[in-house]
Order: structure tokens, then sequence, then C-alpha cells
């Protein structure tokens, strides 16, 4: 089976097509990071205070603010996240006037806990919540308790028999479809070695709170701005890494060209993330600098082929040399990219919410790396070596020969 | 390649092939063993465990300015006895000493005590002002004490943070030289007790008491015509006589402690005579000798006993005590062993206050192991049935070559006991998308070497030879990507940075080494005038 037999496309042609629908990405991008979205920056980057949360049933976001409000907590941002049958939601709160570390910083969560509590706590008096207890809690109830009636068989029998219980409990309850969160201790029942006597026992000490709290996020304005700072020089020392190797590998030309386009390539996701309103989290970053290698990848692919065909180029003015060196590749780029492309969207198609900015960064920039190596750092290449040379024979004899030189270093 | 060779390169691959499997699951009895000893060898990141990860802000310069209290006492004793005359004597910041009216004549002495006792100090005039002087920490001595500062508390919430009993808990340098230190937690989803333990100073003085309770500041001070005598200081604590601890009082104490915490050999919760949680201490000989003088000469007067520059409580010595006491607040039971715990692990030079905290719960962690595995397994059957489907005999190649990939890159990361995070697994997915693609570059080659009319032996050594560079360059530019992503980056993404390094070192070997050698096992089989399947 084959896609591509011996393709001969004028690609170098077309380079007007390719040059506009970029541009017209580009400013897409750009104008929605201006007045659209603009950039919405991970919470990582801009400090406050982030907690995801699953509820029992639906959640009523409008209350949950306006129970923020009551202690004077304004600018909350409260968003549903993941399928609506996970009741998920991400509340996020700014950083108290002043507030730069140590139980300042506490505040925020312990309002957000606060707020949920007292709309979906159901909490009993004297009994603890199930779904935020710890192993231990539970497992030092059940002993006090004894609804397995193990107290004839000495202590130590009967640590242990509890202890496992609790532990295989609470893995019930933590692993998917729960998630964290038992709406009804019925639902023990699935767990091997829980009798009804053992979840009457709970029901007598333990109460279901409506809510759990999966994953809480407090940062310092210190370490927001470290890490943005640091996401700065680590993309721009990327992209003079990269520009360095090509440099050495190629001529001056090949190197700027592959860096345009690269470049073209992070701008253009970065705009994407702001089109669809996406967060730019450090791993976004991380998926960026990825790309930047990935699009170099294809680029030295076709640039390759570009130099191995010098030798037979005499009569061919540049354009056609490397429209031929493109077809030739072409097989090849598909079929990488799309295998790539294939894995990276298994990832966001399944791989969940935490990672889902990172592959969306992915999965955008496998598809405009592979396009960027054909229609932007080409027709750069080709016009630079127009204005730099005649264009003529004894101009390409010039490069060729540089060529040679640099490939025998 | 003849039958020798062929054979000793199967034979290597499936040593190496053998050696990462039982790295990976070592010699189970049975399935569940085989789960458990799975999970043993792979260490989850914070973020697929669940646990707490926190950055903690030392601040050294509270080491620096009690160092430069202690020595403005010494320079005020020196100047007393050397007959120095000076109007006053004030800490400025935190490593400068301002002292003001030191006459003309007097200013040579002067020049000879900070020379004799004060070697690591700097004496300087003040522009404008003849009689002062300013005594300026030298910059090494002050860089010196922050660094020991920040050593000792290292090491002080490690202690703290293994009596805890958690399992596998980590503290480290953080960061580039902002004396910041983070914590890893792993299964600790509410770590509020935790922080409590670590950010208290736990410094314990017992202080005689001079005057007091008071019950405001201005009450005490006035007491005493608003200057307080030499060596006292103004110390608040709880109101004991009320039951709430609402009530604030105020002790005027000796600014030097008889005891403090550094004379402790032990501490013990334990239940006083009225059954309430009360800390148990003993104290070392040096400290039991001083404990011995302070309580024998002042017996009927009160000992503050001071915690972090509060007065716990404020007991009447009986009589002389040496060896052992007790402190006696409004605990309940964890915060006397909480304290015990502190006291016992040494006080903090400085304080700590956390300035970032990422808390992953259990259930999220699970969550994401899930979906990170489906992934993985979709992404990669997606990319075998392709390679089968397009490259037919060769892509069995190609796909025995990935599984081999991906086995050796997993026992690669359990050897070195990396750890695994949620980028970690994406990190996988990619080396399955990307180290497939060697496998299509080396085809390509062959099948335009077989197009053009070469045998299938000669077109598979020159698709290897020709691939090999594109190949090479290719794992490198990321590989070097990679590098950069793991010198800056945080946690999760380290271990983006070294599964993708990792998987793609691996690759260089199965979609090489391996692939060629089934090509030529192929080829040692084949028919004469049999196609290649590629």
């Amino acid at each position: 089976m084959e896609f591509f037999h011996e393709p001969n496309i004028d690609w170098m042609g077309k380079k007007w097509y390719f040059i506009s629908a970029s541009l017209a990405l580009l400013v897409a991008g750009l104008l929605s990071i201006a007045v659209h979205h603009g950039l919405v920056y991970g919470i990582e980057f801009r400090s406050g205070t982030q907690v995801t949360v699953k509820f029992a049933k639906a959640p009523d976001l409008g209350a949950i603010r306006r129970e923020l409000a009551k202690d004077n907590w304004k600018g909350a941002s409260i968003q549903s996240i993941g399928p609506a049958s996970e009741h998920s939601v991400m509340i996020e709160l700014p950083l108290q006037e002043g507030a730069s570390e140590g139980s300042a910083l506490d505040a925020g969560k312990n309002a957000i806990v606060k707020a949920l509590t007292s709309l979906y706590g159901g909490a009993s008096a004297g009994k603890s919540d199930f779904n935020n207890a710890t192993s231990k809690n539970i497992e030092d109830y059940l002993l006090v308790s004894d609804p397995l009636g193990m107290a004839s068989k000495g202590l130590d029998t009967a640590t242990s028999t509890y202890e496992k219980l609790a532990a295989a409990m609470v893995q019930f309850r933590d692993n998917p479809p729960q998630s964290g969160l038992i709406a009804d201790f019925q639902q023990l029942s699935n767990v091997p070695g829980v009798t009804p006597a053992v979840i009457s026992a709970l029901e007598k000490g333990f109460y279901l709170s409506g809510f759990t709290v999966r994953n809480t996020e407090i940062v310092g304005p210190k370490v927001g701005s470290d890490l943005r700072r640091q996401a700065v020089y680590v993309t721009l020392a990327g992209l003079a890494a990269m520009l360095v190797y090509i440099w050495f590998r190629f001529e001056l030309i090949y190197g700027v060209s592959a860096v345009i386009a690269v470049f073209h390539d992070v701008l253009i996701t970065i705009g994407l993330f702001s089109l669809f309103g996406k967060e730019i989290t450090l791993d976004v970053i991380a998926a960026l600098l990825t790309l930047v290698g990935y699009s170099m990848n294809d680029t030295i692919v076709v640039f390759d082929r570009v130099r191995e065909n010098l030798p037979s180029s005499k009569r061919e003015n540049f354009a056609d040399l490397v429209n031929r060196s493109i077809n030739q590749t072409l097989s090849r780029t598909i079929l990488t990219s799309g295998l790539t492309f294939l894995a990276v969207l298994a990832l966001f198609l399944f791989g969940g919410e935490v990672i889902h900015g990172f592959a969306f960064a992915m999965v955008v920039g496998v598809l405009i790396g592979t396009y960027s190596s054909i229609a932007i750092a080409s027709p750069i290449l080709v016009y630079w070596q127009s204005r730099a040379g005649k264009g003529g024979v004894r101009e390409k004899r010039r490069v060729y020969e540089r060529e040679i030189a640099t490939a025998k270093r | 390649m003849d039958h020798t060779r062929l054979r000793n390169r199967t034979i290597f691959i499936l040593v190496v092939l053998i050696a990462s499997v039982l790295g990976l699951t070592g010699i189970p009895k049975n399935f569940q063993q085989l789960k458990e000893n799975l999970a043993n060898r792979i260490h989850l990141g914070l973020d697929l465990k669940g646990g707490t990860h926190m950055v903690l802000q030392v601040h050294v310069d509270d080491a620096v300015k009690v160092v430069t209290d202690q020595a403005l006492e010494r320079l005020r004793d020196e100047m007393s006895s050397r007959g120095i005359p000076y109007s006053s004597i004030e800490r400025q910041g935190i490593s400068s000493i301002l002292i003001k009216g030191v006459p003309d004549e007097k200013s040579g002495d002067l020049d000879a005590l900070v020379g004799q006792q004060f070697s690591t100090w700097t004496l300087q005039r003040v522009p404008g002002q003849p009689q002062s002087r300013v005594l300026n920490m030298k910059v090494s001595e002050v860089a010196m004490i922050r660094n020991q500062a920040l050593d000792q508390a290292r090491e002080t919430i490690r202690r703290r943070i293994d009596a805890l009993g958690l399992v596998g808990p980590e503290v480290a340098d953080y960061g580039q030289g902002d004396y910041e230190l983070v914590v890893q937690l792993p299964g600790v989803s509410d770590p509020t007790r935790v922080k409590n333990i670590i950010q208290a100073t736990a410094m314990l003085e017992l202080k005689l008491v001079r005057g007091g309770p008071y019950p405001s500041r201005d009450a005490a001070l006035s007491s005493f015509g608003g200057v307080l005598p030499p060596g006292t200081e103004l110390v608040p604590g709880n109101d004991e006589s009320s039951s709430s601890s609402g009530g604030q009082v105020w002790y005027l104490l000796n600014q030097v402690a008889a005891v403090t915490g550094r004379d402790l050999t032990g501490a013990q919760p334990s239940t006083g005579q009225n059954g309430q949680p009360i800390v148990n201490f003993t104290l070392s000989r040096e400290g039991a000798v001083r404990f011995g003088e302070i309580t024998g000469k002042n017996v009927g007067k009160q000992l503050a006993i001071v915690l972090d520059n509060r007065v716990v409580s404020a007991p009447v010595i009986d009589s002389r005590i040496t060896d052992s006491g007790e402190i006696r607040g409004n605990f309940t039971t964890q915060q006397a062993s909480d304290l015990a715990l502190m006291l016992r692990s040494g006080a903090l030079p400085a304080s700590i206050s956390y300035i970032n905290e990422s808390t992953v719960g259990p259930s999220l962690g699970a969550d994401s192991i899930r979906d990170g595995i489906i992934a993985c397994i979709v992404g990669f059957l997606a990319v075998m049935l392709f390679m089968l489907i397009y490259y037919r005999g060769a892509g069995v190649n190609a796909d025995v070559a990935l599984i081999l990939n991906l086995i050796i890159l997993m026992a690669v990361l359990a050897y070195f006991q990396a750890v695994l995070t949620l980028p970690g697994i994406a990190g996988v997915i990619l080396t399955v998308g990307m180290g497939v693609d060697s496998n299509v570059l080396v085809f390509e080659r062959i099948r335009e070497e077989l197009r053009h009319g070469k045998a299938p032996g000669a077109a598979v050594a020159a698709g290897f030879e020709h691939a090999f560079r594109t190949i090479l360059d290719t794992h490198v530019t990321t590989v070097a990507a990679a590098a950069i992503l793991f010198t800056f980056g945080t946690g999760p993404i380290k271990g983006f940075a070294v599964t993708l390094t990792i998987g793609l070192i691996a690759n260089l070997f199965t979609s090489v080494y391996v692939s060629r050698t089934i090509f030529d096992y192929v080829l040692s089989r084949r028919q004469k005038g049999e196609a290649l399947s590629v």
C-alpha cells in the first residue's frame, strides 16, 4: 500500500496561498490575544488559589459565587470542567491584598471550603465526613465499633483486618468511576469484605458530604513571577539553541529560514490557545518547546534533501530544485507526521482533563510544524537565495561549493 | 549477514528483553504479586499518586538579625568595661549597628576594640556625623550565616517530617539561590497539620518573670514609668486564669534566657496531674546546672516558659529542680505530641513560611493514571495497526521493535527509580509516535531502493545506511529540547523530559539494531526470488 507514488506538485508556485493562509491564522490569533480572550495563563503563572472540586450532584455555580461574596470574596472564577456527568468544577480566587506567604495564603482555600461546606456539606453533628476521611480515620472507627465482631480474635488480627478493609474502601472510593465521592453507603457493598453490619456501623459514625476536593493549588506572588520569568527563558533558550545547531549543519540562510518557520509555528499555536480560550500552563510551555524540536526535525528532512540534490541541479532554478526535494520527501514527511499525530491525538481524546492543554498544543503543533516546513521555510529559503545571488548558474555553483565545504566540516 | 552473527545478535537482543522484563516484574509467583512488583518498581510522581508539594521560604535574615543583636549586647558590655562613652547604640537593618556620641579622643580605642573583638565586622565613619560610627557585618559573614541557616532549616524540617512517619517524603533546595526549599509529601492530602509542624519555629526559652501578668502593654509600661528596667522585655502570653484563650496578658521577663531549647535532651508528651496533656522535657548536664542555679535562687518566683516569643505558662518555682520539667498550656493531645516532636527535632534558626502549595488528592491521581494508560494503549494500537496495514511484513518488524522500545523504556525508569509523572506518560506516548517515525524513514528508503531495482538484501542495507543519519539528527534535536526542559523545568515536566529522552535513546537501539536483525532474519529465511514484504 502506498499513498504518494511519485508526486509532482508545484509547491513553490502555490506559496502565496500558503502565506495568506498563515497570515490569516496569525492575524486571527493576534486579534484574539489583543481584544478577545487575551492570553489565559494557568494559575501557576498568575498566583492565587485554585481548587478542583467534584460534586455528588450538579452544583449551582451561582450559589457558590454568592456564598463566597458573603465573606467578601469577589472576583471568583467558577467553571465546570470535564464531562457534565462528572460534576467537576474549578474554583479560583485571587490572592488577598498583600498576602504573600504563610497562613495568609491559606485564606482563599479556607473560604472556598467553608462556602462549599455550608452549601453542600450535609454535616451531621458528631459524625465525620466519609468522603474526605483517610484510611486511618476509618480504620480507627471500625476498630472501636467492631461491626465484624473481631474482638474475640485478638487485637492484632482485628487491626490488620480493619486496616485492609478501610484501605480497600478508600481505594474503591477514590478510583474511577467514583473518583473520590460516594453518594450512598450502599455503594460500598461492592467492596469485598464489606457486610451490611459494616455499612450500618459506618452510617452511625460518618455522613456523606456532597463534595470532595480533588486538587488544590495555592500560588504565592513570588513563585508566580519566578515561573513566568523561567518560562520565557526556556523558550528563548530553546529557539537560540536550535538556531545555533542549524547554523552549524547548514548555511546561515537555511538556519534563519528554519527559525522563522518555527517562530511562526509557536505564534500560531499560542494564537489558537487564545482563540479557544485555553489555559497556557507550564505543561503547555513544555509542549511548545517540544514542538520547536519537532518542527526543526521536519524542516531538516526537507533541507537535507535540498542539499543532497544540489550537485545534480545545474540546469534547474532553485525553486524547482526545492519543489523536487519536497516531492521526494513528501511520502515520509506525511507518514511520520501522520503517525506522531495519531499518537498525540489519542492523548488529546483520551488523556483526561489535566493533560488536555499539553495535548492540544501537541496536536496543533504537529500539524502546523509539518505544514510550515513546506509552506513557510522553503519559500523563505528560495526568496532569500534569489536575493542573495542572481539565481543564475554561477551563483548556484558558488552556493553548492560552499555547501560541500560545510558538509565536509 | 552470516548465521553466526545473526544468532549472536538475536541472543543479545533476547538478553536485553529478558533483563528488562525481569527488572520490571521481578519473579512473581502469581498475578497479584506481578501487579504489586510493578507498582513498587515504578515510582509515581505526586500528580499520579496524590500528595502535597510545597515551596518554603526560609527567612534567613532572621538568623543574621540574631547574630547582630548578640553582637550589640557584647559591644555594649565591652564599651562600658573599656570606658568608651556613647550616647546610643542601635541596630540598623539586619546587619549594621549604629553607634552615636563617641568623643573624638576615644575613637582610637573604639577602633582597637573592633579590631580585637569584632573581627567579622568593619567599622566605618558616618558622613556628616563626626561622632557616629557604623559597624557593618562583613558580607562574607552575612552570606555564611544565611547559608548555615538554610542548611540547618533544611535538616530540622527533614527531622520533623521523618518523625511524622510518612512514606517517601523529600526536602530539597529549590530555585536559584533565594533560600527556598521544596517539600514533597506523598500521600498527604490535607497538609494543614504538616504545615503547622514545619512552620513553627519551636524556639523554647525559660526566662525569669520580673513582673506581671499585666492586662495590656501600656499598663505594663506605665507601672515602670514608661521605661523598662535594663535587661528586660515585654512578652505576650495567654491569660491562664480565664478558660478561653481569647484574653491576652503581658509579662515582664528577663531578656536573657536561663535555659533554651538547645539544652534539651528529650521531650515527650504525657499527662499532667489533672489529666490534661503536657510535655515533659529533660535537660543536658550543663542545662541542668544552669536550671538548678536559677530555680535554687528564685524559689517562690515565677519562671516563664516561652515558646516562639509567647509565654505558654508561668508556673511558680516550688523548689530547686535540675534535670527535667514539664510544659503545661491549653494543649490537646495532638498539640502536645506535635510540640514534643518539634522540641526534639530542634528549633528552626529562622522563620519559615510557605509560598506555594500544590495538593493532588488520590482520586484525581487515580483518574490521571487511568486516563494516561488508556491514551497510551489507544495510541499504541492505532500506530501498530497502521504500520501493519501500510507496510505489511515490515510492519510486524516495526511493531516488535516498538514493543521492545516501550519495555526497555519502562525498565530503565524502574532501574534508575526515575519518577513517572502525567507529562511523563505523555512522553511515553510521544516516544511511540516519534519512535515509529524512525522505522518509517528506513522503510521508505528501502522501498525507494527496491523501486530503483536493487536486490532485497542490498536495499535493506542501503535503507538503513542512508536513513541512519536522519534518524540520529531528529533524535538529537528532540533530546536537546528535552534537555533544556529538564534543566529549567519543575517536577512533572522533568518527568516528561526524562521519559522522552530515555524513550528516544532506546528507540535508536530498537529501530536500528533490532529492526535490522529482524530484517536479516527474514532475509535469511527468504526463498530465492521471493519478494520482500515491505
